[in-house]
């Protein structure tokens, strides 16, 4: 009963979701290679009115607008860059997905790096602790012993390793 | 207690601050590219009178604001009576840009509410906005003698913004050269 009320909703949620996916408008290009260009740009490009969208995502009417810009420039002719920097003239580095590496985003660029190269030392450091604290020098005696605890002599387990083996 | 123990309340602290910080900081403040350059230039029809066209150069040799609002907009209307209030104060022409609205219903917004503005300029299409960078109307650039945009506020003035910025800010342009 649940399963089948379950599989209900998700059908009914299946339906609901595919007229918002077809809500993006299609444009139509002669030349497949722009096409793909265009689809990589608006995946490339922050929508500004909903901060974590991109263009591709966003329902916005600047979004609509910005696709609708991005179209007709390569239609006329404007090369990838030449769409990007118009953007970014616009809005600044903040309209690109993928920041430029410049100085004040050279945190961002090798933060992660920074802090993996810390996470490595770290471990190296705990790794090499731990096999000092292990390796204990026992005397001789103290050896005799912990074979006694462990069962028998060293002498008495070795034939049974071998008819294990 | 020995450094071990005190690394991660050090670790928390440090996540708790930065998160502190992030908390004051306003995400929808993108910075301008347009702050110190030239304005992008455009030439549209007036509101009232679309057979006559505005254009940015027409402005040159005087400080003005460039207020861009539409009769869609909720907070324009927020912003509005600060708005007319700045605009009785004659320190700088306030010219609207009229953005993706229709002229009727804009022309009657400005019936209701008054008009604070020198002219408003129809951009129907949205392409100018673009060209301004504008991307959560209300906007308000300020713009000095030479033409070039010294000050965006993005999104409604506010009191605040005008006693503390905008006002003093033109008080300083008006008395720099052309």
């Amino acid at each position: 009963m649940i399963r089948r009320m379950l599989s209900a909703v998700i059908f009914l949620l299946l339906w609901v979701a595919t007229p918002l996916q077809a809500n993006i408008e299609a444009y139509h290009f002669d030349d497949p290679q722009l096409e793909v260009i265009y689809k990589e740009l608006i995946f490339e490009l922050r929508c500004l009115v909903c901060q974590n969208q991109n263009l591709a995502d966003s329902n916005a009417e600047l979004a609509q607008d910005l696709r609708r810009q991005t179209y007709e420039m390569l239609v006329a002719g404007k090369s990838r860059e030449e769409v990007v920097n118009y953007m970014v003239q616009r809005y600044g580095d903040f309209v690109l997905y993928r920041p430029p590496l410049q100085k004040s985003t050279l945190l961002l660029w090798i933060g992660p790096f920074i802090i993996f190269a810390v996470g490595v030392f770290g471990l190296l450091l705990m790794v090499r602790r731990r096999a000092r604290q292990q390796r204990v020098v026992m005397s001789e005696s103290e050896q005799q012993r912990a074979a006694a605890l462990l069962g028998g002599t060293s002498a008495a387990t070795a034939p049974q390793d071998k008819g294990r083996g | 207690m020995s450094l071990k123990h005190l690394l991660p309340l050090a670790a928390f602290l440090l996540l708790v601050g930065l998160l502190a910080v992030g908390l004051t900081l306003n995400p929808r403040e993108v910075p301008s590219p347009f702050i110190d350059k030239p304005a992008p230039a455009f030439s549209l029809p007036q509101l009232h009178d679309p057979e006559k066209n505005f254009s940015v150069a027409d402005m040159q040799g005087k400080v003005w604001l460039l207020n861009v609002w539409a009769s869609w907009c909720v907070s324009c209307r927020a912003e509005h009576e600060l708005i007319s209030a700045l605009a009785k104060q004659n320190l700088a022409a306030i010219v609207g840009l009229n953005y993706k609205d229709s002229p009727m219903d804009a022309q009657r917004w400005l019936k209701r509410y008054g008009d604070p503005y020198l002219l408003s300029v129809s951009d129907i299409k949205g392409d100018v906005g673009i060209d301004w960078g504008v991307y959560g109307v209300p906007e308000t650039f300020v713009i000095d003698k030479k033409g070039i945009v010294r000050f965006k506020n993005i999104g409604p003035v506010t009191e605040e913004s005008l006693q503390q910025t905008i006002i003093p800010l033109i008080g300083q342009l008006q008395g720099e050269g052309a």
